[in-house]
C-alpha cells in the first residue's frame, strides 16, 4: 500500500500542495486529476523523490520514503516528455534501471525483451530514440519504468503527446498492462474522459487538496463540492431557496416560482431558507411543455449536435443557464420551454 | 559538496583571473611604495599615446566598415540565393573563423608585402629593383582586419537570416513591398541584434589587435603596440597605466553596449517552407562569393603553395623546407612547446569549464560572479591580459598569491589557460543549458545516484558540446601570438614566435612551412574531433 500523508510543498511562500493524502493499493490505478497548475506534477516529483515535502510523509508498506533520494525509492516514472536518453538505443534506455541494480547481463536481455513484447515493440532494441514514432517513444518510456519491477509507478500525462486517436488506443492497452504487473498506479491527467477511462479511482486536485477521492461513477453522478461537479463533466448548477424539508429530500424554490425536489448534498445539514445550488447532470433533465407542473420556464439559446445526442443550452429567468441532453426531436433555437429533473431523479443541493 | 566546489571555482578565477587584472590597475598607480598619477599624467602629456589612443579608435572604426562590407553582402547571398557551389563556398568563408590569426596575417604580408609574392613577380616581369608599394599602415591594418573579422559578421548575419520566419518577407511581399524595401523594412529590423553583436565582436577584436598593428603598423603606433613598446622600453609605468586604458575603453565599450544584445524576436522561427526563401540566382553570383572568399583564403592557399616552393619566382616543386623541420631538430623544438603549451591549457580548460558551465547553466549562489569570472579573460584586450599576468607572477610572494612563473614554461600554458577559458566556459554553459534536467531525474527514478547519472547521462550528452569549445581552444592556443610575445622566454619559444623570426630572416620557406604545419595541426585536430562527437 503506497500512502501519502498530509503532504506539503510551496515554492517561493506560494502554497502548491496544502494537505495531500491518499492511499493506493497494489494493483490499483488512482487517476490525480485537475486544471493545470494544480500542482499534479509537484505531487508526482514528491512521491518520485525529486522533491523534498516541507511537510507530510511518503510511505511504502512499512517503510517510510520522505527522506530517501529518488534513486533509493524504486519508484518508476514515466515522464511527460518521456525523457527517453538520446544517447542510448531502445534496449540501452529500458536496461538502464536493470544496470544500475546489477542485473547479470543475460537476465538483463531477456527482461529487456520480454517488456518490450509486453509493450507491443518486440525486436526494437537497437532502434534510435529519434527513428522512433512519438506513440512508440510513448511504450519505450514506459517499458523502461516497468523493466525493474517497481512496486510504484507514476505517470506524468502520459498520453498528452499522442494524437487523440492514438490516446484513445492506449488508454486500454495501458491500463490492461497496469492491472497486469500488480503496481500501485499513480497517473496524472488533466483530462477527465482519461481518468474515466483508466482509473479505478480519480483524486481531485483542487486549491492545494483532494476535493474528493472516489470511483468514476461516485465522482460523477455524487461529487462532493460544486467545484468538483463544475471541473468534472458538465454541470448545470441553479440557485435555489429551501422551502421546506420532505423526509430526506428537500423541496427548493428556482427562480420564477417553480418548486424542485432535490436530495442534501452529501454531510450537508439545510434548512428552510437556506440559499442553495442546485446541481443536475444534463442527462438527468428533460424537456417539457412550458405550462407542466413543476417545470422551470426557459428559453433554448445554443444548440449542439453531439453525433447520438443533442445538447441544449437554456435561460431562464435571471438569467440563469441550464444544460439538457436529449436524445429525442429537440425544440428550436428561440422555443420556450419547461426544465425538469427525469422521474427518480434529484438534483444534489449544494449550500450557497 | 556543490558549495566545496563553488568556492574552489571562485578562489581559483578569482586568482588567476581578477587579481592579476585588480593588480595592473592599483601597480598603475604606483611607484615604489607611494601613490601617484604621475604614470597616467605621463601618459597624457605623451603626444605618441595620444595620437595611439586617437589610431585605435580609428582602426576600432573602420575595422567595423571594412568587416561589414565583406561579411554582410557574403551572409546575403548565400542566405538568400541558391546558386553552383553554394554550399562549398558558404563552408569556405566560415574557415577564417578557427585560422590562427597570424597565419592570416602572414599570408597577407606572404602576399602583398614588399618582399612578399605579388612583389617578386613584378620585379620578375619588369626588373624593377623595388616594389612600386609599402604594405604599411592604417590601410594594411584595415585590410587584415577586414578580411580576418568579416568572419564575425558573416556568421551571425548568416544564422539570423535563418532565424527570419521566410513569411514575414512573403508578407511584406503580398503588402507590395519591393525587394529593396523588404530588406530595409523587414529583415534587417530583424537582423538588429547579430549585426549588432557582430559590430561589437568586431570592434573588440580590433580595440585589442595586436598582430597587425605590430608587423604593418611602421610608426602607426596603436595603444597595443604601444604598450609592446613601453614594456621593451622598460617603462613599466607607461606600460600599466596604457594596460589599464585601454582595458577600461574595453570594459566600458562592452558594460555601455553589451546590454543592447536583446534576444532574437520571438515568434515562429526556423521554418522551412518549400519553394520559399532561396531565390535561384547563376555562376554570376557564385562568382561574386568566390571574390568575397578569396579576399581573406587566397593568401592563406598561395602561402602553403609557397611552403612546397610553388609559385615562388625561382623556385620549384620543393619538400626542402619541410625536411628541414626534422633534420634540424631545433626547428622542431618551437612545434612540440606549443603542442604540449597548447594541450595543458586546454585540459586545464576542460577541468575548469566543466563544472563551471554547470554551474551556470543550472544557476546557483554564485552565477552571476562566476559568469564574471569567466567572461572577463574574453572582454580584455590579449594584450592587456598578457600584462596583468606579467605584473603578478613576476615575484616569488606565495602569501599574495603570487608565484615567480614569468621565465620559467609555466606561463605561457597559464596565459593560454586563462585567455581561452571563455570559450570553453561558454561552450559547456550552452552545453547543460541544452540539456533536459527530466533526463537526469528519469536516471534518478530508475536508480541511477550522482555520480552514475553523471557517467552514464550528463557527460555523454553534454561533451560534444564542451569538445568544439576545447577544440577551438586548443586552435587557438596552437597558433597564440598576443600574449605569447609579452611572456615567452627564449628556452621555450612558442610556434608563432619562430614562424616570425623566420620571416624576420627572410625565410619564407621556412615561415610558410610553419604556417602550413600550424594549419595542418589545426585541420587535424577538427578532424579528429570531430570523429571523436559524431561517430555516426
Amino acid at each position: 500500500m503506497l500512502r501519502l500523508e498530509g503532504l506539503a510543498k510551496r515554492f517561493d511562500h506560494v502554497p502548491v500542495l496544502e494537505d495531500v493524502s491518499l492511499e493506493v493499493a497494489p494493483g490499483e490505478i488512482v487517476a490525480v486529476l485537475g486544471p493545470s497548475g494544480e500542482g499534479k506534477t509537484t505531487l508526482l516529483r514528491v512521491v518520485a523523490g525529486l522533491l523534498r515535502p516541507d511537510a507530510g510523509f511518503v510511505r511504502w508498506k512499512d517503510q517510510d520514503l520522505t527522506s530517501l533520494p529518488a534513486e533509493r525509492r524504486g519508484v518508476g516514472m514515466v515522464f511527460q516528455s518521456y525523457a527517453l536518453f538520446p544517447h542510448l538505443d531502445v534496449a540501452g534506455n529500458v536496461a538502464f534501471g536493470l544496470r544500475t541494480r546489477r542485473w547479470p547481463k543475460a537476465e538483463t536481455d531477456r527482461r529487456v525483451a520480454e517488456v518490450l513484447a509486453q509493450v507491443g515493440l518486440p525486436g526494437f532494441e537497437r532502434r534510435r530514440i529519434d527513428r522512433l514514432s512519438g506513440g512508440q517513444q510513448q511504450r519505450v518510456a514506459l517499458a523502461r519504468a516497468l523493466a525493474p519491477h517497481p512496486p510504484i509507478l507514476l505517470l506524468d500525462e502520459p498520453l498528452s503527446n499522442l494524437d487523440a486517436a492514438l490516446r484513445e488506443r492506449t488508454r486500454g492497452e495501458l491500463r490492461q498492462l497496469l492491472t497486469a504487473s500488480g503496481v500501485a498506479a499513480l497517473w496524472v491527467t488533466h483530462d477527465q474522459d482519461e481518468a474515466f477511462a483508466v482509473a479505478d479511482r480519480i483524486a481531485v486536485l483542487h486549491g492545494g487538496r483532494f476535493a474528493q477521492v472516489a470511483d468514476p461513477l461516485t465522482l460523477y453522478h455524487r461529487p462532493a463540492t460544486l467545484a468538483v461537479a463544475r471541473f468534472v463533466g458538465r454541470a448545470t448548477v441553479l440557485p435555489a431557496e429551501v422551502e421546506t424539508t420532505d423526509g430526506p429530500y428537500l423541496l427548493c424554490r428556482l427562480p420564477g416560482d417553480t418548486c424542485w425536489t432535490a436530495a442534501p448534498a452529501p454531510g450537508v445539514a439545510l434548512s428552510p431558507g437556506a440559499s442553495v445550488h442546485l446541481f443536475a447532470r444534463p442527462e438527468g433533465l428533460r424537456i417539457v411543455a412550458p405550462d407542466t407542473s413543476g417545470a422551470w420556464p426557459a428559453t433554448v439559446v445554443e444548440r449542439r449536435f453531439l453525433g447520438g445526442r443533442l445538447l441544449l443550452r437554456l435561460e431562464g429567468p435571471e438569467r440563469a443557464e441550464a444544460w439538457a441532453e436529449l436524445d429525442g426531436a429537440a425544440p428550436a433555437l428561440g422555443a420556450r420551454v419547461g426544465l425538469a429533473p427525469k422521474p427518480g431523479v434529484r438534483p444534489l443541493a449544494f449550500p450557497g | 559538496m556543490k558549495r566545496a566546489v563553488v568556492v574552489a571555482l571562485l578562489l581559483l578565477l578569482g586568482w588567476l583571473v581578477l587579481y592579476p587584472l585588480v593588480l595592473l590597475l592599483a601597480e598603475s598607480f604606483r611607484d615604489g611604495s607611494r601613490w601617484t598619477w604621475a604614470h597616467y599624467a605621463a601618459v597624457f602629456a605623451s603626444a605618441a599615446d595620444r595620437s595611439a589612443l586617437v589610431h585605435t579608435l580609428v582602426v576600432a572604426a573602420g575595422s567595423v566598415v571594412g568587416a561589414f562590407a565583406l561579411g554582410l553582402p557574403l551572409a546575403a547571398l548565400v542566405a538568400r540565393r541558391r546558386f553552383p557551389g553554394r554550399r562549398l563556398l558558404a563552408a569556405l568563408a566560415a574557415v577564417p573563423v578557427v585560422l590562427p590569426p597570424l597565419v592570416g596575417t602572414l599570408a597577407l604580408v606572404f602576399v602583398y608585402g614588399e618582399q612578399g609574392l605579388l612583389a617578386r613577380w613584378l620585379r620578375a616581369f619588369t626588373g624593377a629593383a623595388a616594389p612600386p608599394w609599402r604594405f604599411q599602415g592604417v590601410g594594411a591594418i584595415l585590410l587584415v582586419h577586414a578580411s580576418t573579422m568579416y568572419v564575425y559578421v558573416y556568421l551571425l548575419a548568416l544564422a539570423a537570416l535563418a532565424r527570419v520566419d521566410p513569411r514575414l518577407e512573403e508578407a511584406a511581399a503580398t503588402l507590395g513591398a519591393g525587394r529593396w524595401r523588404r530588406w530595409l523594412g523587414v529583415l534587417l529590423p530583424q537582423l538588429r541584434p547579430a549585426l549588432f553583436a557582430g559590430a561589437l565582436l568586431v570592434t573588440l577584436s580590433a580595440l585589442g589587435s595586436f598582430t597587425a598593428p605590430y608587423l604593418f603598423g611602421g610608426n602607426f603606433r596603436v595603444v597595443t603596440t604601444q604598450i609592446y613598446a613601453s614594456k621593451l622600453n622598460g617603462e613599466t609605468g607607461r606600460m600599466l597605466a596604457e594596460s589599464a586604458l585601454l582595458a577600461g575603453v574595453a570594459l566600458g565599450l562592452l558594460a555601455l553596449l553589451g546590454r543592447e544584445r536583446a534576444g532574437p524576436s520571438g515568434g515562429s522561427v526556423g521554418v522551412a517552407l518549400p519553394g520559399s526563401g532561396l531565390r535561384r540566382a547563376g555562376w554570376g553570383t557564385t562568382a561574386a562569393v568566390a571574390l568575397g572568399v578569396a579576399v581573406p583564403l587566397l593568401p592563406q592557399v598561395l602561402l602553403v603553395a609557397a611552403a612546397f616552393g610553388l609559385g615562388v619566382p625561382g623556385e620549384g616543386f620543393t619538400l626542402a623546407h619541410f625536411r628541414r623541420l626534422v633534420t634540424e631538430p631545433e626547428r622542431l623544438v618551437p612545434v612540440l612547446n606549443s603542442l604540449q603549451f597548447a594541450t595543458a591549457a586546454t585540459l586545464a580548460n576542460l577541468a575548469v569549464a566543466v563544472p563551471a558551465g554547470y554551474l551556470l547553466a543550472r544557476g546557483g549562489p554564485a552565477r552571476s560572479l562566476l559568469s564574471l569570472l569567466t567572461a572577463l579573460p574574453w572582454a580584455v584586450p590579449a594584450t592587456v591580459l598578457a600584462v596583468a599576468l606579467a605584473v603578478t607572477f613576476s615575484l616569488d610572494a606565495p602569501s599574495r598569491g603570487r608565484l615567480l612563473l614569468v621565465g620559467t614554461v609555466w606561463i605561457l600554458p597559464l596565459a593560454y589557460f586563462v585567455r581561452n577559458l571563455p570559450v570553453v566556459a561558454r561552450a559547456a554553459a550552452a552545453a547543460f543549458a541544452g540539456l533536459d534536467p527530466r533526463l537526469e531525474e528519469a536516471a534518478a527514478t530508475l536508480g541511477a545516484g550522482r555520480l552514475r547519472r553523471w557517467v552514464t547521462v550528463v557527460l555523454p550528452l553534454v561533451w560534444p558540446g564542451i569538445a568544439a569549445g576545447a577544440v577551438l581552444a586548443l586552435v587557438s592556443a596552437l597558433g597564440e601570438f598576443v600574449a605569447s610575445i609579452l611572456l615567452y622566454t627564449p628556452r621555450s619559444r612558442p610556434l608563432s614566435i619562430e614562424l616570425l623570426a623566420r620571416l624576420r630572416d627572410y625565410d619564407l620557406g621556412g615561415a610558410a612551412a610553419y604556417a602550413t604545419l600550424l594549419l595542418v595541426l589545426v585541420a587535424a585536430t577538427f578532424y579528429l574531433a570531430l570523429d571523436e562527437v559524431d561517430p555516426r
